[in-house]
């Protein structure tokens, strides 16, 4: 029987949750406050989710690079890897929020989208510092 | 001198005053100037690309250039006329004329006119010296908004072995920042003996990427010739003064200065606007009107906020009592009542209410407690809590019944 202590990160309270388990299954939780704790805890030690926000390099835009996110939670383990996927990426200006830049990454699921649009660089035109 | 007048000028293009001058434009007023100094809208939103914003306010869970991009969307489709690039450095008032503005830009020189005034300057960043950290002054030493900046706007990691000073959400959600594109953040120092950022952000900002977290523990000093080459950490005590014997030094690239945010109060200080030691910002009435009569206040510059969803609401909140200004409904009380901070509050804001109508106070405590109650004084009222700490600001909403009944002061205290 192993203890994992998590705190959970629904809501603003921070709970100080307690996990007992055995081979990868729960036995016992304890310390949430309330149901969403609960099921927080259960996904948090049998498969942990998080949205990734990163950045995409852009060609030809005013800025050289977008921010981007995953549409839906990913697994934990793979945050660094769908970083790195997205890394060898280059999207072309203009581009708007929501342009979808891949999808489905790492059979998760998930797409990943644009969160910041992009005007195109006109041929003289000043960028702005 | 070119001149420009218009219904109201909002100072500062972030969340609050976007929210506030497209407000200002749905309550009628004729026109209305939102004044930048950056080449875009969106202030400190723009480079904050991690969700979490609109929560409250689009019942959405946003990245800050899409929430930012929202506010955008409803000052253009209002009319609000933008100045970019735009700095603005002297106000003045006189009875009868309104208000004058100086503003810089690549127009030139103008004066920009007004009855009203919003200001919404946002903060700046404490700086390594500030944090009181000395040394060698090598390339390298970023506050964490320069550092998100070139990150997340211009896609240039500022370096490769990174120590944070200060444990803050924007000390946390720039190590993760920084981790997820592949710096290694050596460790978040913090010098009390607790994070000063939400507690979700300690687990999912740096328990996810193991970054250690060093409570009680200050950066002494930064080493290093033309690049930083470490730091000399150290334990401190209650009172915050380094434990001789506990130095140590650490290896690192880049020292990364999240140490606080300071509201940007020049402008209103040289105008002689009264300022709160405690919030750093400009003492306002439930109108959030200063002791400047017509110049209103919203966003961090009034109060360091948590939420951006807090921020909109006060910039919300400015362009009704400019509203109110103009067709005369904004009464003021002879006397106004005061809110005060007593036992362990940091601060609240508004300072000063009438009790004739509804109102919405924003408090922080001055150090973190488990369930606790806050009390009213005066009132003999108290409003049970789960949880508080200094990192998470409360929010109340107290009615005008309850409010009338305050004689001259509503003390407001945390007891267990």
């Amino acid at each position: 029987m192993t203890k994992r202590s998590l705190t959970c990160i629904i809501c603003p309270m921070g709970c100080k949750i307690e996990v007992e388990l055995s081979d990868g299954k729960i036995f016992n939780i304890e310390g949430n406050a309330c149901d969403r704790g609960l099921s927080y805890a259960k996904e948090e030690c049998t498969s942990p989710k998080r949205i990734l926000t990163t950045l995409v390099r852009v060609k030809d835009g005013l800025l050289p690079v977008t921010s981007v996110k995953t549409t839906r939670p990913i697994p934990k383990a793979l945050i660094l890897s769908a970083q790195k996927e997205l890394s060898s990426i280059v999207l072309e200006a203009p581009l708007n929020i929501g342009n979808v830049v891949m999808r489905n990454i790492l059979d998760t699921g998930a797409d990943v989208i644009v969160t910041r649009s992009i005007k195109k660089v006109q041929n003289d035109s000043f960028v702005h510092p | 001198m070119k001149e420009r007048s218009a219904g109201a000028i909002v100072i500062g293009g972030g969340p609050s005053g976007m929210a506030a001058a497209s407000s200002c434009r749905e309550g009628g007023i004729g026109e209305v100037l939102l004044v930048e100094r950056e080449g875009a809208l969106g202030g400190i939103l723009s480079q904050c690309i991690h969700p979490g914003f609109g929560v409250l306010e689009l019942k959405e869970d946003l990245t800050g250039p899409e929430f930012a991009e929202r506010l955008e969307r409803q000052v253009h489709d209002l009319g609000v006329q933008v100045l970019l690039d735009s700095y603005t450095n002297r106000l003045s008032y006189e009875k009868g004329q309104g208000i004058s503005i100086w503003c810089i830009s690549p127009r030139g020189l103008e004066v920009l006119k007004a009855p009203c005034l919003i200001y919404s300057a946002g903060c700046r960043e404490r700086h390594a010296f500030e944090a009181g950290i000395v040394g060698d002054r090598p390339s390298g030493v970023l506050t964490a908004g320069t550092a998100q900046s070139l990150m997340d706007l211009h896609g240039l990691l500022p370096g490769k072995e990174i120590v944070v000073v200060g444990s803050g959400d924007v000390g946390l959600i720039m190590s993760r920042r920084f981790a997820i594109e592949g710096a290694h953040v050596k460790a978040v120092v913090e010098i009390l003996p607790y994070s000063g950022g939400l507690t979700r952000n300690i687990a999912q900002c740096l328990e996810d990427f193991e970054i250690p977290l060093l409570l009680s523990h200050a950066v002494l000093e930064i080493r290093g010739k033309g690049r930083v080459e470490s730091v000399v950490i150290s334990k401190v005590d209650e009172m915050q003064v380094p434990i001789s014997g506990t130095e140590r030094e650490m290896k690192c690239d880049t020292v990364v200065i999240a140490a606080g945010l300071v509201p940007e109060v020049g402008l209103l200080e040289r105008a002689s606007v009264r300022i709160d030691p405690a919030t750093g910002g400009p003492v306002v009435n439930e109108f959030l009107e200063t002791s400047l009569s017509g110049v209103f206040a919203c966003g961090n510059v009034l109060v360091v906020n948590d939420l951006v969803d807090h921020a909109v609401e006060q910039g919300r909140l400015c362009a009704k009592s400019v509203k109110s200004f103009f067709d005369g409904s904004l009464q003021r009380p002879t006397t106004w009542k005061k809110a005060t901070p007593g036992k362990d509050i940091r601060y609240v804001v508004p300072h000063l209410f009438s009790g004739e109508r509804d109102n919405i106070f924003y408090t922080r405590v001055r150090s973190p407690r488990g369930r606790c109650g806050l009390l009213l004084r005066e009132l003999s009222k108290e409003v049970r809590l789960i949880g508080a700490k200094p990192s998470e600001m409360i929010r109340l909403n107290l009615k005008k019944d309850l409010l009338s009944q305050v004689k001259d002061d509503l003390t407001f205290e945390v007891h267990d």
